[in-house]
């Protein structure tokens, strides 16, 4: 799920997902937005690509959720719950 | 010029950065507060609806990012309803306060009405030179704030203000935040606007001093142990080009201070020949798209030489205007802090003065330069 210090957020002015947390804020572009909107605590990467690929009519997407997923850990933005 | 004549192309971007000053009025007096030195003139505030309009407004522009200063913001009493609107239109709150006024009953109501985040402001260390700077007896106090802080679940964030009279105990100073159990340490360096200004002399610390402090930094945070980030912002005299200011004014930033004048940075006040429009007449749109206060320092078209050929004008749009306009009377001039400037030696001058006065804050006899506490008293006495 996404990190208990960030809030993620919509931002029609900037057209894009946005991640606030104190005095800062990320511009995330369509594909993040879009991961991290579906990193609710209960999904599983699984879960969330399947739900990708639904919603965008596509296959294959696990390698780059994974990637993203990872990337996100690493930034601790997303806290993966066991 | 005109917003209305530019192609629509460069038309800015939003104001991203909201920071409402909502008070001048401050329970303390601190020597580096960048506050205007004229403040107990400004003497009236908007109402609480003014300023409500003033977030729907800018809310409305695509503004998320909020900071609530003054002044102590904690002195206006409808602190909370101020939160509790920002909340509800989408905005990310942080309060930015001495922590005077910050009792269990008023922190349990702005988590209530949806405060994201507080930061702190210690000035020192040690309760003596805390309570010296501030001219105030507040340390004791600020602690139990900072315990309270932790109780109500927000990050710790502390933010204490560097200069010649504290610079010294950095050691403590981190110290000290690690037992508060701080997330966040912001040390940052006097950035001489308003009151500081007005002291630089006896604030600005000796190069040697500053490594020092930076060398302390680095052990700390090489150091094992509870993570704790440290900020340190590196004083931009000691720099051999500027700050990317405000990331150009009218570029992201808006402040709008107590009486409702709208300005494209806190110190802007100072820049003389624009109009700073009022929200009490003006609305966000118009004050952040049609206003020359907010248009003159936008693109390139205002820089002189070096600035104006100069390749790395894009990643610092010359530096700060107030800054230029302090140093060498013309906002239009580079900032003098880049080395390229033809003033750069106003900035080598100061510094130099600050490595021949050494370690001892007292060095400088206090009756040649006193120093000046932030007081509706020195305000009306230094401008009439």
């Amino acid at each position: 799920m996404v990190a208990r210090r960030f809030r993620l957020q919509w931002e029609p002015a900037q057209n894009a997902h946005v991640l606030l947390y104190p005095e800062g804020m990320i511009k995330l572009n369509g594909s993040a937005g879009e991961i991290l909107k579906r990193c609710n605590g209960e999904s599983t990467i699984a879960d969330i690509t399947t739900d990708l690929e639904s919603a965008f009519e596509t296959t294959g997407l696990m390698n780059d959720v994974k990637a993203f997923v990872a990337l996100a850990v690493d930034k601790t933005w997303v806290v993966i719950q066991g | 010029m005109n917003a209305a004549v530019q192609p629509l192309s460069s038309l800015p971007g939003p104001p991203l950065w909201l920071l409402l000053e909502l008070t001048y009025r401050c329970p303390l007096h601190c020597v580096f507060c960048y506050n205007p030195l004229e403040f107990e003139r400004i003497d009236q505030e908007l109402d609480t609806a003014e300023w409500l309009r003033v977030l729907e407004e800018a809310r409305a522009l695509g503004a998320v990012q909020l900071g609530l200063s003054g002044g102590e913001p904690l002195a206006r009493d409808d602190l909370e309803i101020i939160v509790a609107e920002a909340h509800r239109l989408g905005f990310y709150i942080n309060l930015i306060t001495s922590g005077v006024g910050l009792n269990e009953s008023r922190i349990a109501a702005l988590k209530a009405a949806g405060l994201d985040h507080i930061q702190l402001s210690f000035q020192d260390s040690s309760q003596t030179l805390n309570d010296f700077l501030s001219s105030t007896r507040t340390f004791e106090l600020k602690s139990k704030v900072a315990a309270l802080i932790k109780e109500y679940d927000y990050p710790m964030v502390l933010n204490v203000v560097l200069h010649r009279h504290n610079i010294a105990h950095v050691e403590e100073i981190l110290q000290m935040a690690d037992r508060l159990g701080a997330d966040y340490v912001e040390l940052a360096n006097t950035q001489y606007y308003g009151w500081a200004w007005h002291n630089r002399e006896q604030l600005l610390p000796s190069r040697a001093q500053l490594q020092a402090a930076e060398a302390t930094v680095q052990r700390f945070r090489e150091r094992a142990g509870r993570p704790m980030q440290i900020f340190f912002v590196v004083p931009d005299y000691f720099e051999r080009r500027p700050k990317p200011c405000m990331n150009g004014l009218g570029s992201i930033f808006l402040t709008v201070t107590p009486d409702g004048t709208a300005l494209p940075c806190h110190a802007a006040r100072m820049l003389p020949g624009l109009e700073f429009p009022n929200v009490k007449t003006t609305s966000v749109r118009e004050v952040w798209y049609a206003s020359t206060g907010f248009n003159h320092f936008r693109g390139d078209a205002w820089m002189k030489e070096p600035c104006r050929s100069c390749p790395e004008k894009a990643r610092d749009f010359g530096g700060c205007r107030c800054q230029a306009f302090l140093l060498t009377g013309d906002a239009a001039n580079a900032d003098p802090v880049c080395d390229l400037s033809p003033h750069h030696h106003l900035v080598v001058e100061a510094v130099a003065r600050a490595d021949a006065r050494g370690e001892e804050p007292a060095a400088m006899p206090m009756s040649e330069r006193p120093l000046v506490f932030r007081s509706p008293a020195n305000s009306s006495k230094l401008c009439p």
